[in-house]
């Protein structure tokens, strides 16, 4: 083949729609990490979320696709822009502390070495007869082993819920 | 034990009820002291604490008497011995040891023999006798009660001395009387010369009884008993040691020896003796006259089978007591204190004890213990009634004249002063006459050539005191002279008894009686020199008139033979300088020494450094450490991730 | 061509060290929040990649139960930060030093 027609065969396929959506994920979450306004955090980050769904997509698993959009980026992100606004929050002024900048990002670099050396040994493939339809998805969740787990969830939740209403009311 | 054998033999369990009737007595006067006080009339405790000891008294003659009735038990010269141990033979206690390590064993045991039974009955007697005379003497003091019980005290810890079976029981008594000696002594103790005396003399019996352990330990060590007893059985056993052999005997010996010299006031331990004056008269008459003194001459009797075999030690008791009593004597011509005079001839006739007991006449030596207790205590309680007619006046220079005003008191002290003196059908004369007739007939003609010099002194020094106390014309203040009166019945008829008593007890054959308790076969009558009696009496006369020519007859001679031999005299008044270097001894090396080194070098430096350090160590430390906890919650995470991050390492290039 | 897993994981440790420097390089309390909502999802990705490679859905039910507890995470953590910004006035996260020495 060509190099040309490989070129056209990369591009309409998986991987590379895989590449840009992981290289706007990188992007966009350092952009919330470096950004001084936390506006434009949270923006950055909703950003990372929708990649992160489309990547999620791409590697077989719609539903939690899906969930993705409508949990984090739908509902999570909303709540701290509410709370960003509440807040009032202003622009940050540049932190001080030039050792502790320092250590952590040396530390940080050092733990994303180790991890990466760790993983470099795995020989990792795609299985075969992945069925990631929702009807499975359903049928796994709601079935014995995490029915249970399922019914939980919901206390938590209503636990946060409530916790949430306390925790920030003016009057107890 | 029934009660037929009781009455058969009372001394198995009298013993004990004599023993325990004074402490319960103290403890009753400590605990309800005050409100007997309050209760009953002004002397209840008095009366009660007298009572307690005459029945003491009177216990003591019944267990004298029955040793006097019972067999003689073992022995080739009719050893009389009882032996009562609690836990023996069925008793109710069984096997009451007091101390039981491995094979060291002291049961709670009482040696009542023909010495002890002596002893005991001067106690309870001449102590019952001085009871009496106290609840007058101290009728108008506040602290009576703790006197009357301090008193108890004293009698349970003597008769627990006298009594004691083993060594360390009758150590115990020994203790107990110098602590009682100490509490007496500095009685009135917001007096600082009072408690300081009481100080010195603890101190200074504390000095001997480091001796008296150590010969205990030594003894252990090299008989394997602290029995009295078998003490004195295992001496039958162990081989004479002269003075070029002299060995574990001799060495014994010798520190029981330091014992007795610390109790019994010897050079060089004497120095608390005088000053133990500060004291009430009546405690000076029963401690340091009758009782606690003669505990160091008691010891070297107790121990006599053992001594006899040492020549080293024998020789150490003659001299040291024979140099005591001359020693004594010669300070006791310049005293002007009439308790202080007194004082020193306590210490003089204590050593004439030693001397005797030094040359081997055991019996004889506790025989004067036996007289002196009584014309001593005579002559104690007799300066108490004159310092009680002065009204607490104790320097004989402002005294003078009393016999006519104080007549009782006169004619018992002068019975005292006869007997000390040894003027003949008196006490002291017995007593002493043996002495001095030992030492002679023994051919030690030095000792014996002391112990007649200091007789002449003895009757010298005590007939100055009587021509300057009762002689002469008044020399106090008007006022003074005006209250002079004689004391009540209660502290006079001690003294009436006292001085019959000086009569009688000369008689007494008491060395025979005690020859089979200090081992002694041959101290029956011995043969004298035609010479003899008439040397002493006339020493006696000797002094007695040279006091009375000085003092009396020429008067303004006194003040001149003073001037005369001032330097003597100087070097009498300050008691030979003992005094002055135990003070010098004390206060430069005990005193500058432990506030120089161990106070300023070594606790404050070394010690407290230490301790200060630590805390000051730990400080640094913490101070250092607390650096990690800044408060920043990013800066403990960022810690939290370093340790993850080492783990992680670790885990990854750790060695396979 | 198929997406290399390794890649994906890949992915998901950049992400989780950019979310874990963000935490000690911010000072604001929500901009932390969102760093460590960040390194959650960062999990995510390395479970469902996991799931990929082994065929089974149990990555992907787990995904669903991280992020509901995600949620009840954020809700109550920014719940709790509303009562802070009451309380000091501040959003600094250095402002909380009481555990001080």
């Amino acid at each position: 083949m060509a190099l040309f027609d490989r070129l056209l065969l990369f591009l309409v396929s998986e991987a590379f729609l895989f590449y840009v959506f992981s290289g706007t994920a990188v992007a966009s979450a350092l952009c919330v990490v470096l950004q001084r306004n936390p506006m434009h955090s949270a923006f950055a980050l909703i950003v990372t979320f929708c990649s992160l769904s489309a990547v999620y997509g791409l590697l077989g698993a719609p539903f939690i696709a899906a969930l993705q959009i409508i949990v984090y980026a739908g509902a999570i992100m909303v709540l701290f822009l509410f709370v960003l606004m509440l807040l009032n929050v202003k622009r940050e002024e540049p932190s001080g502390g030039r050792a502790l900048k320092t250590a952590a990002i040396l530390l940080g670099a050092l733990f994303a070495l180790q991890v990466v050396g760790t993983l470099a040994g795995f020989g990792l493939s795609p299985a075969a007869n992945y069925d990631s339809s929702t009807q499975s998805f359903a049928r796994l969740l709601f079935g014995t082993r995490f029915l249970y787990v399922f019914e939980a969830t919901s206390i938590l939740i209503l636990a946060a819920l409530v916790g949430a209403v306390v925790v920030a009311k003016k009057d107890l | 034990m029934s009660f037929d054998s009781l009455v058969q033999n009372p001394a198995q369990v009298l013993p004990w009820v004599i023993l325990m009737l004074p402490l319960f007595g103290f403890t009753v006067l400590c605990l309800f002291g005050d409100a007997i006080k309050r209760d009953k009339e002004e002397s209840g405790a008095g009366i009660m604490a007298t009572g307690l000891v005459l029945a003491c008294f009177a216990l003591a003659v019944v267990v004298f008497r029955s040793l006097l009735l019972i067999e003689p038990v073992g022995g080739e010269h009719g050893l009389r011995f009882v032996t009562t141990r609690l836990g023996r033979e069925g008793s109710v206690l069984e096997g009451a040891n007091w101390i039981e390590v491995g094979s060291f064993r002291i049961p709670f045991s009482l040696l009542v023999d023909p010495l002890s039974a002596l002893m005991m009955l001067v106690v309870t007697g001449v102590g019952s006798l001085i009871h009496v005379y106290s609840v007058g003497y101290m009728a108008h003091d506040a602290d009576r009660v703790r006197y009357f019980s301090y008193l108890n005290l004293f009698t349970f810890f003597m008769l627990l001395l006298i009594l004691g079976g083993n060594l360390p029981l009758m150590f115990v008594g020994w203790e107990g009387v110098g602590l009682c000696s100490y509490l007496l002594i500095g009685f009135w103790f917001k007096k600082k010369s009072a408690s300081d005396a009481g100080n010195k003399a603890f101190i200074v019996n504390r000095i001997g009884d480091a001796g008296l352990i150590l010969g205990m330990a030594l003894a252990w060590n090299a008989f394997g008993s602290l029995d009295l007893f078998e003490l004195a059985e295992h001496a039958k056993n162990l081989a004479y040691e002269p003075m070029a052999q002299a060995g574990v005997v001799t060495a014994v010996c010798l520190l029981l020896f330091v014992g007795a010299c610390g109790k019994s006031a010897q050079v060089p331990l004497h120095v608390w003796l005088p000053d133990a004056m500060e004291g009430p008269t009546p405690v000076s008459a029963l401690i340091h006259a009758a009782t606690m003194v003669t505990a160091g001459v008691y010891l070297v009797a107790r121990m006599a089978p053992l001594f006899r075999l040492s020549e080293g030690a024998m020789l150490a008791v003659a001299w040291i007591g024979a140099i005591t009593a001359l020693f004594a004597a010669t300070i006791a011509l310049v005293q002007t204190d009439i308790k202080r005079v007194l004082a020193y001839s306590t210490v003089s006739q204590l050593g004439y004890m030693f001397l005797a007991c030094g040359i081997g006449a055991f019996g004889v030596g506790v025989f004067h213990v036996f007289t002196h207790a009584f014309f001593k205590a005579l002559l104690f309680l007799g300066s108490g009634s004159v310092i009680h007619a002065m009204l607490g006046e104790q320097d004989m220079r402002q005294m003078g004249g009393l016999r006519k005003k104080i007549p009782w008191t006169f004619w018992t002290f002068v019975v005292g002063t006869a007997a000390i003196s040894g003027i003949p059908w008196l006490a002291g004369y017995y007593s002493k006459d043996e002495i001095l007739l030992n030492a002679l007939v023994r051919e030690r003609l030095p000792l014996f050539a002391i112990g007649l010099v200091t007789a002449l002194l003895t009757a010298f020094y005590m007939s100055r005191l009587l021509f300057m106390t009762f002689f002469g014309s008044f020399r106090g203040s008007h006022e003074a002279e005006h209250h002079v009166h004689e004391s009540p019945w209660t502290m006079l008829g001690p003294l009436v008894i006292l001085a019959a008593a000086c009569f009688y007890v000369g008689q007494i054959h008491v060395n025979e009686f005690l020859g089979p308790a200090v081992r002694s076969p041959d101290e029956a009558h011995l043969p004298h020199p035609t010479w003899f009696p008439y040397a002493v009496i006339g020493v006696a006369v000797a002094g007695s008139v040279g006091a009375f020519l000085i003092y009396l007859v020429y008067s303004g001679l006194s003040a001149r033979i003073y001037a005369a031999l001032r330097p003597a005299a100087r070097v009498l008044e300050d008691k030979y300088g003992f005094d002055r270097a135990y003070d010098g001894f004390a206060s430069k090396v005990v005193v500058e020494g432990s506030r120089g080194v161990l106070w300023q070098a070594v606790d404050a430096v070394v010690i407290d450094g230490a301790v200060n350090g630590a805390g000051r160590m730990v400080d640094a430390v913490s101070r250092a450490t607390r650096g990690l906890q800044t408060g920043l919650v990013r800066a403990y995470a960022l810690v939290i991730l370093g340790g993850a991050v080492a783990l992680l390492g670790y885990l990854l290039w750790m060695p396979k | 061509m198929t997406i290399p897993l390794l890649h994906a994981l890949y992915l998901s440790a950049a992400l989780f060290t950019i979310g874990m420097v963000g935490v000690f390089l911010r000072r604001n309390v929500i901009t932390i929040l969102m760093c460590i909502e960040l390194m959650l999802n960062a999990v995510n990705l390395a479970f469902i990649a996991f799931s990929r490679a082994s065929g089974s859905l149990d990555g992907q039910i787990l995904v669903f139960f991280v992020m509901t507890v995600a949620a009840a995470e954020a809700a109550v953590g920014l719940a709790v930060v509303i009562a802070l910004q009451r309380h000091r006035d501040s959003l600094d996260l250095d402002a909380f030093n009481l555990l001080k020495w």
